[in-house]
């Protein structure tokens, strides 16, 4: 199992409850991982309206999940 | 360091969020130079009317972190791309109300072309690529987290987003 560290933003926070959470997890990739979470939480968006951000930088859903990672799940921006 | 000194040197563009309403004088004091022709700054405000329904206020929320990281690699940008002096953008986090400046952006050069079009950029893309989300509160119905529109004008290699 690893651990990873979650924040969640905006329309998925407000679903999540929580602006992260510690979480233990077999999943891969950070993908597997937003499988697993928005069974739990019912998040209704897709991964694919989504980034993922892993230690503060923008992330690949694909790539191989590290332990001990801060993963981020990044709803479609509004900014400026 | 004397401030002669530290004037002459390239200023590193600052990218920062805000949790107090901005003050876009002063913002532009900090960002006047001796060097600089031309500046040109764009204030993105809290409109009355989004999508045909009465916006009463926002919030603004932030992945902190990254969004410094990604605002700062998007000022950098606009130096590469532009001869400019100086550059600096602000975005509110936190409840704004209609007609608030949510984000500023300012940039200094020799000459006006070089300022127009970097802050052109940069405020393309910090709408693009920022982890920053909106919240709006209208006068009737519930809140929404609404999304931007992705812009024509974007280069194509650059990924877009649906709203």
């Amino acid at each position: 199992m690893k651990q990873v560290r979650v924040q969640y933003f905006a329309v998925l926070r407000e679903q999540a409850k929580r602006g992260e959470e510690r979480v233990e997890t077999n999943a891969g990739t950070p993908a597997g991982l937003y499988q697993e979470l928005a069974r739990r939480h019912g998040f209704t968006l897709p991964a694919a309206h989504l980034k993922v951000a892993i230690d503060d930088e923008f992330g690949a859903w694909h790539a191989p999940l590290p332990d001990n990672a801060r993963v981020a799940f990044i709803p479609p921006l509004a900014g400026g | 360091m004397s401030t002669k000194k530290a004037k002459a040197a390239q200023p590193t563009p600052q990218f920062r969020l805000a949790g107090a309403p901005l003050d876009p004088e002063r913002l532009r004091s900090e960002l006047l130079d001796a060097r600089a022709g031309g500046f040109v700054a764009f204030e993105g405000r809290v409109r009355r009317r989004n999508d045909g329904r009465e916006v009463r206020s926002l919030e603004y929320e932030a992945y902190a972190e990254l969004a410094e990281k990604e605002g700062a690699r998007i000022l950098a940008e606009a130096r590469a791309r532009h001869p400019i002096v100086a550059a600096a953008a602000v975005h509110r986090v936190g409840h704004l109300q209609v007609g608030d400046i949510a984000v500023w952006v300012g940039v200094t050069a020799e000459h006006r072309d070089a300022a127009f079009a970097a802050c052109r950029y940069i405020i393309d893309e910090l709408k693009a690529r920022v982890p920053i989300w909106k919240k709006e509160h209208y006068a009737k119905g519930v809140p929404v987290w609404v999304s931007n529109r992705v812009s024509a004008r974007r280069s194509p290699r650059a990924p877009g987003r649906k709203s």
